[in-house]
């Protein structure tokens, strides 16, 4: 059953040093109010597991949190590099990086292979590429019925999983709109769970029937951490900040800059900068695009 | 022709014009976004364009920074989770084409988008595969868009992230891959399609003003040219209005939160 948190206790009890820990949201909802919070509170030796490494997998391989990553895309998007990523792959600082790569096809039947309970996924891919001769974690089988050979990779089960959704009702149930990404199989194939959200209510009110909730039982804490995806988005309730994508190349090209700025907008800080930022890009009050 | 336009406006007009009203096509962030919108806006508006991160028939007003930019699932038919969009909608062979981009490509349309160097030490480390691997043997064929230049356009790549037509003639056959693979490839110089028997990528088209010794000192192969090389029609004057105007909205959107 979940329970309703502070960041700071939820952190301090779902996450520990040597976690395999996936913070995922595609674009959409990435959760950094949890991510600041784990630099905050100096995790160290994770293995970190994403899609799609972005600004907070920089940020946390930049403070030197991280031993490993597990990934299938890793870049600011329609921006550039991760500098800090680039920089420990390339340069080992703060420390060596060890990396296992995927392509998306690949990561996305993983996680579904975890949620599902099956060892391993099955999938068309990887054929007349290089992957699979650096990656040994990228195998096949045959298959029994029609003789194709198909690749296949172990199922994701991280220690822990961690998102950011819309809203939780008063029972700690929540529900997720927009592009819901990989979040859903993230938490259900994970052992714990920390789910951010915008905000708390009574009822979830009118709603599809297939709308996108994860029940209570399924999650272990929950949080009320509102701009918690800032500088990525929640739909309905602020938008992108592609500015700030922008300035994150400049931020983050020099160790010295990068420090500075963490200790300035993170080591410093809590919770309340990312409500702040929620208001600035708030769609009620910023106008649509 | 009524206005002079830039390389980049070629390129982009160029690719727009490969895509039909009738197409599904996956598309890649960048420069094929750019070209596949450019299409809907102009000569292809029944065109359904799908983003990787599960944005099914979406029409953006503006271009997204990324691949999931909330204007897309705003504008989309309807919004999947993203192993449903790869597996049903992009294994289960549901797109007629794929846009992609890339950092190296080959003579046979093979490409890097993983590193530069050895995987282990890269001297560069790039983005990496993303969906491009799938996307590449899945789709009915592949269109590529990028900008010519020693850099990108070399003899051997250092690391294969997506299968083209692998060493040519019917590689892609042999390795079970029943999709056509790369069918255009369009430059800021021209386009090239690939040979029928050996598929190595073959100019067929040279956009306005170009030479050829210019498309040789850009390429790190010895360019072959097909029998008959046509001259790339030049932007129209609306195609190049819907560009610019496209690109306005994008920047006015991007730059209101500075």
């Amino acid at each position: 059953m979940s329970e309703f948190m502070s960041l700071a206790d939820a952190v301090a009890e779902n996450v520990r040093d040597g976690d395999s820990v996936a913070m995922e949201g595609f674009t959409h909802l990435i959760p950094h109010a949890v991510g600041h919070e784990v630099i905050r509170q100096c995790r160290r030796r994770l293995t970190l597991i994403r899609m799609t490494p972005d600004l907070i997998y920089d940020q946390l391989i930049g403070m030197g949190c991280v031993d490993k990553v597990v990934f299938s895309w890793c870049g600011n998007p329609g921006v550039g590099s991760l500098h800090r990523m680039r920089d420990a792959i390339e340069n080992g600082w703060p420390q060596p990086l060890a990396y296992e790569e995927h392509s998306h096809a690949a990561m996305a039947n993983a996680y579904e292979a975890g949620a599902a309970g099956l060892p391993f996924a099955v999938f068309r891919g990887y054929i007349g590429v290089d992957l699979p001769r650096v990656n040994p974690n990228i195998r096949s089988v045959t298959c029994p019925y029609t003789g194709e050979r198909l690749a296949t990779v172990p199922a994701i089960r991280p220690d822990v999983a961690i998102i950011h959704a819309l809203r939780a009702d008063r029972a700690g149930n929540v529900l997720l709109e927009g592009i819901v990404g990989v979040q859903k199989q993230a938490v259900l194939a994970a052992r714990r769970s920390i789910v951010t959200v915008e905000e708390m209510v009574d009822d979830f009110g009118p709603r599809s029937p297939n709308a996108v909730i994860l029940p209570s039982w399924t999650m272990s804490a929950i949080v009320v951490a509102p701009g918690g995806a800032h500088p990525s988005y929640a739909h309905g309730y602020y938008k992108r900040d592609n500015a700030y994508y922008r300035k994150w190349d400049e931020i983050s090209r020099e160790r010295d800059g990068f420090l500075a700025w963490m200790k300035a907008n993170v080591l410093d800080r809590g919770p309340e900068a990312f409500a702040e930022q929620r208001e600035r890009l708030s769609l009620a009050t910023a106008g649509a695009p | 022709m009524s206005d002079s336009f830039t390389p980049t406006e070629m390129m982009t007009v160029a690719a727009s014009r490969a895509l039909k009203s009738s197409d599904v096509c996956f598309v890649g962030i960048g420069m094929p976004s750019a070209a596949c919108n450019l299409a809907r806006l102009t000569h292809a508006p029944g065109i359904t364009l799908i983003y990787e991160s599960g944005t099914i028939a979406t029409k953006p007003a503006i271009l997204p920074l990324s691949i999931g930019d909330g204007e897309l699932c705003d504008t989309a038919l309807t919004t999947v989770s993203v192993p449903e969009m790869f597996r049903y909608w992009l294994q289960g062979g549901r797109m007629t084409v794929g846009f992609l981009g890339g950092a190296q490509i080959d003579r046979y349309a093979n490409l890097n988008t993983t590193v530069v160097g050895s995987y282990d030490k890269p001297k560069v480390r790039l983005p990496g595969g993303g969906g491009a691997p799938e996307i590449a043997i899945a789709c009915g064929e592949i269109f590529i868009i990028m900008p010519h230049g020693r850099r990108g356009f070399v003899e051997k790549l250092d690391f294969v992230t997506s299968l083209g037509h692998g060493e040519g003639g019917d590689h892609r056959a042999r390795l079970g891959v029943a999709t056509k693979g790369p069918t255009r490839l369009i430059t800021d110089l021209c386009m090239f399609e690939p040979d029928p028997w050996t598929k190595e990528m073959t100019v067929v088209s040279i956009h306005p003003g170009v030479t050829r010794d210019h498309i040789a000192a850009n390429t790190g192969w010895h360019v072959k040219y097909a029998a008959d090389i046509a001259t790339t029609s030049a932007p129209s004057a609306e195609e190049l209005m819907v560009l610019r105007e496209l690109h306005a909205r994008t920047r006015r959107a991007h730059g209101d939160q500075a």
